[in-house]
């Protein structure tokens, strides 16, 4: 039994969902090999060796793997898969993309977003926004698998040594292109890997008032976040949303902000630590799940709150 | 070109769902069922490049229980001009789902398929991709915003470090993200005018593929609990708490 891990990057810095990822393999049991699959990634290849629990790596280097397009990449696994019991991603935008389009050219079912192992073949993973936790067996020769970062500690991202060795890239597909990035470019840590996240909804009014929440998570060290309804008015871009369909996080410090609680939201949020929300409405179902809740004016509190941090 | 739309019932998503108490499932007896919101707005991405005069034609397709054929009318009232219910009793799941869509979308001869992200009871996120592998098509996946000319379709997707933009041949599988569009409301007139339009049964069988679960449910239960704490008087005693109770600042 190995597991083989899909690693996410950008072709320079190995993601630290892929810790995570690793540790649920280590969960199944087995070897742990990663893929790398990109162009001119050779730091990835050697930051994926160190990695606590890794007894090999492969990478595949090609121009065309650059872009990490589903077609392309997922050309590379597939040939690769040989041999492997389980392949593994993170259940990120990358591994969401990539390993559907895997399992079903290896013909078999994917298990998506696994929060726990009970076994090597059953696993646990939430369903209707997190209102439900299924347990489900899959009797597939081969399991694929995308692993839900929050369900699993990190391991050290030092410590291993595992070999290199270059596998076949095979040949373009040449299906799609890139055309353009627009990555949001922020110095504040990364949502998913982030240990406070001040979060703003629609009660924010506007994108400019959102100055109030970026001076609050600096003093914090914390990532900015948002809800849905805060992403569609335009107040923020879109990767700042938390939810059943944004981002899954479970900081240490969760501060919601004008934010009124929808299960759509809470999906995204509710296994956070410390839960803190600013509301005016004291009936906002935020409040049902806040460790500490505050009635009162945004405008008023969140300065405060500030000053007193 | 045609396009071909899949539309999946589901437990409304304004429905907070209950484990049964036998830990088989969620209770969907008696609870409101509708199109995933997801396929809703496939529905309207493919009927506004309908309107822009870059489709012919609209396929509405689902795949499941005879009820289904209330979600494809919804379809068809938002502007789909024919459906086809691949009707069965089993649960589907994505395999076979994708299995059923890509003889229909051969068999059809469409040059696109929009679909849902992701299926608001299974959360899955899987069909299209699934879809798009079983054609050899190319995907573009979670669209904020679609192009379609006649060879390809330039999509801007969500990822999550921002945006993206691909350019992809046709024929091609796009599935939708909740900023593409705003889905129109469904008007009594056009309601009127769905139950006219074509909607042709088929079986899983009649088309030759197998739709059986190879994931098999072994339990379904509820998350744990997070319960209420208590409210804060001030902000004094908000950071107090943070810094002395919980210490997490
Ligand atoms: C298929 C689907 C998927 C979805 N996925 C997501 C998702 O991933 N993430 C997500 O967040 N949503 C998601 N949603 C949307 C979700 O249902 C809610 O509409 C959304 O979360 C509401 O955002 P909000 O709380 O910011 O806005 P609102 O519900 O409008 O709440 C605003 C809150 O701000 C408070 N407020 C206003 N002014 C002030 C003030 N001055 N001071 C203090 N408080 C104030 C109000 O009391 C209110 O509680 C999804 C919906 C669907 C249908
Ligand atoms: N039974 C079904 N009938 C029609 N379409 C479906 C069905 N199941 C899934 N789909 C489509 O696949 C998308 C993604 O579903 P999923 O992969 O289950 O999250 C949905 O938004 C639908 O467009």
């Amino acid at each position: 039994m190995t597991t083989l891990i899909i690693a996410e990057h950008d072709n320079e810095v190995l993601k630290s969902s892929v810790l995570n990822t690793v540790a649920a393999a280590t969960k199944i049991g087995g070897e742990v090999h990663v893929l790398v699959a990109g162009n001119n990634c050779q730091s990835v290849a050697d930051a994926a060796s160190k990695v606590q629990g890794v007894s090999k790596v492969l990478l595949a280097e090609a121009e065309w793997l650059g872009h990490a397009l589903a077609e392309e990449v997922a050309e590379v696994v597939c040939a690769a898969a040989e041999g492997y019991s389980h392949l593994l991603a993170p259940a990120t935008s990358f591994g969401k993309n990539v390993m559907p389009r895997v399992a079903a050219q290896l013909d078999v079912a994917q298990v998506s977003d696994i929060v726990g192992v009970e076994s090597d073949d059953t696993f646990v993973r939430p369903i209707y926004a997190g209102n439900a936790l299924a347990t489900v067996t899959s009797s597939d020769s081969k399991k694929v698998i995308t692993v839900r970062a929050t369900g699993f500690d990190a391991v050290s991202a030092e410590g291993g040594s595992a070999s290199i060795e270059n596998v076949s890239t095979g040949n373009a597909k040449g299906l799609s292109k890139l055309v353009s990035q627009e990555l949001t470019k922020s110095a504040r840590p990364e949502l998913t890997a982030a240990s406070i996240i001040v979060s703003g909804g629609r009660g924010m009014g506007s994108g400019e008032n959102f100055a109030l929440l970026e001076a609050l998570a600096d003093k914090l060290g914390a990532a900015v976040g948002a809800s849905r309804a805060a992403v569609d008015s335009g107040f923020v871009p879109n990767d700042y949303q938390v939810g059943q369909t944004g981002k899954v996080v479970a900081p240490e410090l969760y501060i919601a902000v004008g934010i009124s609680g929808a299960i759509q939201h809470l999906a995204g949020m509710k296994d956070s630590k410390v839960i803190v929300a600013i509301n005016k409405d004291e009936e906002a179902p935020i409040f049902q799940v806040a460790d500490y809740g505050f009635v009162g004016d945004l405008f008023e509190a969140v300065p405060q709150l500030t000053s007193l941090v | 070109m045609k396009v071909l739309v899949p539309v999946k019932r589901v437990v409304d998503y304004n429905v907070k769902v209950r484990v049964k108490s036998d830990q088989t499932g969620v209770e969907t007896a008696n609870v409101k069922m509708s199109m995933n919101p997801f396929d809703e707005i496939a529905v309207e991405e493919a009927v506004r490049l309908k309107e822009a005069g870059v489709v012919t034609e609209i396929i509405a397709v689902s795949i499941g229980v005879a009820a289904c054929q209330e979600t494809l009318r919804t379809a068809l009232a938002l502007g789909a001009d024919r459906a086809i219910h691949v009707e069965t009793d089993l649960e589907t799941q994505p395999l076979g789902v994708s299995r059923v869509l890509s003889k229909l979308a051969l068999s059809e001869d469409v040059k696109v398929v929009i679909m849902g992200k992701q299926a608001i009871d299974d959360d899955f996120n899987q069909t299209g991709q699934m879809l798009a592998a079983k054609l050899g098509w190319s995907q573009a996946t979670f669209a904020s915003k679609v192009e379609v000319s006649d060879n390809s379709a330039t999509v801007t997707r969500e990822i999550d470090g921002g945006l993206e933009t691909l350019e992809v041949n046709l024929p091609a599988v796009i599935t939708t993200d909740l900023r593409l569009n705003e889905p129109r409301y469904v008007t009594l007139p056009n309601i009127m005018k769905a139950k006219k339009k074509p909607l042709d049964k088929k079986t899983p069988d009649e088309l030759g593929v197998d739709v059986t679960p190879t994931l098999k449910t072994v339990k379904v239960i509820e998350p744990p609990e997070r319960s209420a704490g208590q409210k804060v008087g001030s902000i004094d005693e908000l950071v107090d708490k943070l810094k002395n109770e919980v210490k997490v600042i």
